[in-house]
């Protein structure tokens, strides 16, 4: 649309208007030096950003990416004054006879000793960049007695996640939002329910793809308290974009007192609407894929909803989770995340107004 | 047959220059008409159609990204869907890759490739024609079904089970796979052409050590391709096979997912190459005239090009970092792809060199090579970030690739082909294309495309996945976006600049003669644009630069006919002229071949019964191009 306003007014003021797009064509290319320049400090704030580790993984990756980027830096800048320099040189030499055979041949021996060296010194480069990144990854990915066991499986396009433990009471299900306490090493299983996914929580580590057939293992670790953002990173369909997931991280207490409560069945509640919403939820369909543990709700094809009312996101984190957008996603989830399988489900107001408050009860 | 009997025949012997033009343009010279614009096998005329189709395709795909630039402008956009999006990246992936950036790579050494060694058609000139038109026809079918809406939408790459019927049905997976079966088989003809072309029509006297390193990068592609595509060839049939007759060789009901990527990769790594080896061929090929002086280390070049050539081919597990190979596996294949800088390092330090000791003169096509260097190295430094296994774990399939793969293949592939262009143009319209404007072509195209691709890396880091059709506003990414999309724009007004400039140079330019930039090599030693049988006499080489070494006029060899098309074929290694062969004649059967193919090629993506009745037409359309003349061919 700008560009059309600015077609309407160029045959008129053309003389004046074209130092002006100069310099506006000017100022923002230095505003977007200045942006590339400043980005990168602005996004340590980012909360799903390799650059802002908060784990020791990341943080060792972030570490080898500085290195790399300095290393690189430097090669790159020599690169550009030799070649500057060398045409520098050349553009100064006209006294030379203008035939192109002739060649120097004192200078051409000086040339192949620095094509020698330079290329000695890039394998020295090479040679250390191998070892550098071989010994980084061996430090990756180390557990430990006390670490937290965790399977995490893509589905189009959603996460499934459960918490595993020895004693099978103590296992359960949710979905897109995985709570860890600080400082333990969480080992996630990997698995894929129908096609490639990728599971990258930035700040925490590095990706490792969920493949059919196959069981990957990852481990990673919470340095501090926070919330995490994660994305699929595997092309895997029309929602890839939008199936994101969440890692909080939090004190070691909290944790065990949120695990204490997913192990729970879903409360039942006295309120009418909520009980009303309960039947809404039972005799729609819903059921068919979603669970609700403690009720008859047992489809699988769906994410877990026993305490969908305690997760901060709805919609593998695209929505957040209030009344409000719950209501917009059962409604019309097809033109909010178009091509997803969750079919809309026709209610009236009345029935959705139940529907939401039922599952925003599921604490 | 004997020597004495060839001598029967009017030869170039005793005609004198105006005589011997006359005849050979009415024996060369490409048929009228329909069926003569059909059936021509003149390799200039085809590498010409190939060159153009080639940069129709680059405008096609080149609009792909400019609409999914526009989505992600901004935050939460809603321009296009997910559906359409996801067509778009992958039509402009196929598109540039498969239809654009190796066969115009393959498309210039078409046309250049027997200019350079001195030879009147290229080996298999029939075949030749054959291969543009199964390569129109292929491009074709995939635009069609963009257009009408049954574009595969799985990517460039269709990671099998996505790609499989359960979560791909339609005919988009398999429009795709078609697609690349179509263009391997052009490829794979091209490659057999250049490589009989190089190895047996040279010029008297051109020995292995004489060919122009151009000619020597065309070479070392045309065998990565006789080894890289039948990888993809076995990977495309299958997964045809899986969706035509379910066949289980990558679903999860007995195949293997992995083993797609493996043998994708395993072509889709050296693919890479096929664009980098030429266009480093056309750096040394500029570099050379425009420092005044032979390129230095051409030895080294040399080794450095079929050093790259075979290293490709050890490196495809990189792409597989995030897969959960085994660490000291993976490892090796850190170490392998570090190898492959050291020999593109080389031919760097070497073009360094050649400048340093020159005299550069700075017209465009050297500017653009200028630009390759700059942007190529970034490319080239931030691939040894992701040959890093652990590194490579945060910024894989981010944006930080789609930069990376941008900085090779526009910096490594693009930037030398115009140049190339800005080089050549003379040779092959017979007019030089406006400097002015070749200038502002060049800093528009090297602003944008920097603007456009240098912050990606930053959004990579930054946590911006690839193949995303939106993001979420609170991601931070908006500003970024933004500038990428104004500096993609301004690198899309540069190509709008370059066809300005050579529509306006086609008509108008001023008139080149043989050799308007004093370059050294055969193709600059007859008139622009060349006549139809490239040479009036075969020249006779004594150096690698035979146009510097023997100014005024060049040692020609004699004794071919002039009523019938004729070659002279030399010994691979020494370039000694051991026989003389015909060339065949135009025909319209290559044309009529690739139409029955296509109708099998597109007709088995519905039935599996089209490979049944698909055959014949093809045998009897071969019949006709194989039909024997009744003479024999060649002579001692």
């Amino acid at each position: 649309m700008i560009s059309i306003a600015a077609n309407h007014r160029l045959p008129v003021t053309r003389c004046r208007t074209f130092p002006m797009l100069r310099k506006s064509l000017a100022k923002s290319l230095g505003f977007a030096l200045t942006a590339m320049l400043c980005l990168p400090l602005a996004a340590c704030g980012g909360w799903q950003s390799a650059l802002n580790a908060h784990g020791p993984e990341a943080e060792r990756l972030a570490k080898l990416f500085w290195f790399f980027t300095a290393v690189c830096g430097v090669v790159w800048l020599l690169v550009i004054l030799a070649l500057g320099w060398a045409l520098f040189r050349g553009t100064r030499r006209t006294s030379a006879p203008n035939d192109p055979v002739l060649v120097d041949p004192d200078q051409e021996r000086r040339s192949a000793v620095a094509v020698w060296g330079l290329t000695a010194a890039s394998v020295v480069v090479l040679v250390v960049f191998t070892l550098v990144s071989f010994f980084a990854s061996r430090g990756l990915n180390a557990a430990s007695a006390n670490t937290l066991n965790i399977e995490v499986t893509g589905y189009q396009w959603w996460w499934q996640v459960r918490y595993l433990d020895p004693n099978p009471s103590l296992t359960f299900t949710t979905a897109n939002e995985i709570h860890v306490p600080v400082g333990r090493p969480v080992k996630v299983r990997l698995v894929a329910a129908d096609v490639i996914h990728s599971f990258w929580v930035p700040n925490l580590a590095g990706k490792l793809d969920l493949i059919p057939g196959q069981t990957n293992e990852l481990t990673f670790a919470a340095n501090r308290p926070g919330v995490y953002r994660g994305q699929c990173a595997e092309f895997c369909g029309l929602q890839h974009a939008f199936m994101g997931l969440r890692v909080i991280a939090e004190p070691e207490q909290d944790f065990g007192a949120w695990r204490a409560r997913q192990i729970q069945p879903a409360r039942q509640s006295d309120d009418d609407l909520v009980r009303s919403g309960e039947r809404v939820f039972l005799n729609n369909g819903c059921i068919l894929c979603h669970t609700i543990r403690g009720t008859t709700a047992g489809g699988r094809a769906g994410p877990d909803l026993t305490h969908i009312g305690s997760r901060s996101a709805i919609a593998a984190d695209t929505l957040p989770n209030t009344l409000g957008y719950m209501a917009g996603w059962i409604a019309d989830p097809q033109s909010i995340k178009p091509g997803n399988y969750m079919p809309s489900v026709p209610l009236d107001g009345g029935d959705l107004n139940a529907l939401v408050h039922y599952l925003e009860a599921l604490k | 047959m004997t020597a004495m009997d060839h001598a029967d025949y009017p030869q170039d012997t005793n005609l004198d220059d105006a005589e011997l033009s006359r005849r050979l343009t009415r024996l060369w010279a490409s048929p009228k008409g329909l069926i003569g614009f059909f059936s021509t096998t003149d390799h200039k005329v085809v590498g010409r159609r190939y060159i153009v189709t080639a940069f129709v395709f680059l405008v096609l795909a080149g609009l792909n990204a400019v609409v999914m630039r526009l989505q992600l402008a901004q935050p939460d956009n809603d321009l296009v869907g997910p559906k359409l999006y996801n067509e778009l990246f992958t039509v402009h992936g196929t598109t540039m890759m498969f239809l654009f950036a190796v066969p115009v790579m393959e498309a210039v050494a078409v046309y250049l490739v027997p200019l350079m060694v001195g030879t009147r058609n290229i080996a298999f000139p029939r075949l030749n024609a054959f291969s543009y038109w199964l390569y129109v026809a292929g491009g074709a079918m995939l635009w069609i079904a963009f257009l009408v809406g049954a574009a595969p939408d799985k990517g460039w790459f269709s990671y099998a089970p996505l790609s499989e019927t359960q979560y791909s049905p339609g005919k988009g997976v398999d429009i795709w796979a078609q697609m690349i079966t179509f263009t391997e088989v052009s490829a794979l003809a091209v490659s057999v052409e250049i490589i009989c072309t190089v190895f047996k029509q040279r010029a008297p006297g051109m020995s292995l050590d004489r060919i122009p390193i151009f000619v020597w990068a065309m070479l070392a592609t045309s065998f990565m391709v006789l080894f890289a595509l039948p990888a993809i060839m076995l990977a495309s049939t299958g997964l045809i096979l899986d969706r035509l007759v379910n066949t289980h060789f990558f679903d999860t009901l007995g195949g293997d997912a992995l083993l797609w990527q493996h043998l994708f990769w395993f072509f889709g790594h050296p693919e890479v190459y096929l664009v980098f080896l030429p266009a480093t061929g056309m750096v040394s090929a500029i570099i050379a005239p425009f420092a005044r002086r032979p390129i230095f280390g051409y030895l080294a070049i040399v080794l450095s090009i079929i050093g790259n050539a075979v290293l490709s081919f050890g490196l495809w597990v990189h792409h597989m970092f995030a897969t959960g190979l085994p660490e000291l596996g993976a490892s090796f294949f850190t170490a392998s792809s570090m190898v492959i800088g050291i020999t593109s390092g080389i031919q760097i330090f070497c073009w360094i060199a050649t400048l340093w000791g020159g005299r550069p003169v700075f017209k465009t096509p050297l500017l653009f090579v200028l630009g390759f260097i700059v942007i190529f190295v970034i490319g080239g430094l931030s691939g040894l970030m992701i040959a890093s296994v652990p590194l490579d774990t945060q910024v894989h399939d981010t944006y930080f690739i789609v930069a990376h793969f941008h900085y090779v293949l526009i910096g490594g592939g693009v930037f030398p082909l115009l140049g190339a262009i800005y080089y050549w143009f003379p040779k092959i319209t017979g007019r030089m294309m406006s400097e002015t404007i070749g200038r502002w072509h060049f800093w528009l195209a090297f602003i944008g495309m920097n603007l456009a691709f240098f912050p990606m890396h930053l959004l990579g880091l930054w946590g911006m996945p690839r193949r995303v059709y939106s993001y979420p506003a609170d991601m931070g990414w908006g500003t970024t976006n933004l500038i990428v999309t104004i500096g993609a724009a301004i690198f899309a007004v540069s190509f709008l600049v370059f066809f300005w400039n050579a529509l306006v140079s086609l008509r108008s330019g001023r008139l080149a003669g043989p050799n308007p930039w004093g370059a050294g090599t055969l193709e600059w030693a007859m008139s622009s644009p060349p006549p139809p049988y490239n040479f009036l006499r075969q020249p006779f080489v004594t150096s690698r630069e035979p146009l510097w070494t023997e100014p005024g006029v060049l040692p020609v060899a004699e004794g071919l006919r002039v009523d019938r098309r004729e070659l002279i074929l030399s010994s691979v290694v020494d370039g000694d002229p051991i026989q003389i062969e015909s060339s065949p004649e135009p025909s319209i059967w290559p044309f009529l071949a690739a139409i029955a193919t296509t109708v099998f090629f597109i007709g088995s993506i519905f039935t599996p019964w089209a490979v049944v009745w698909g055959t014949p037409p093809i045998a009897v359309t071969l019949i006709g191009w194989f039909w024997p003349k009744g003479s024999k061919e060649e002579v001692d």
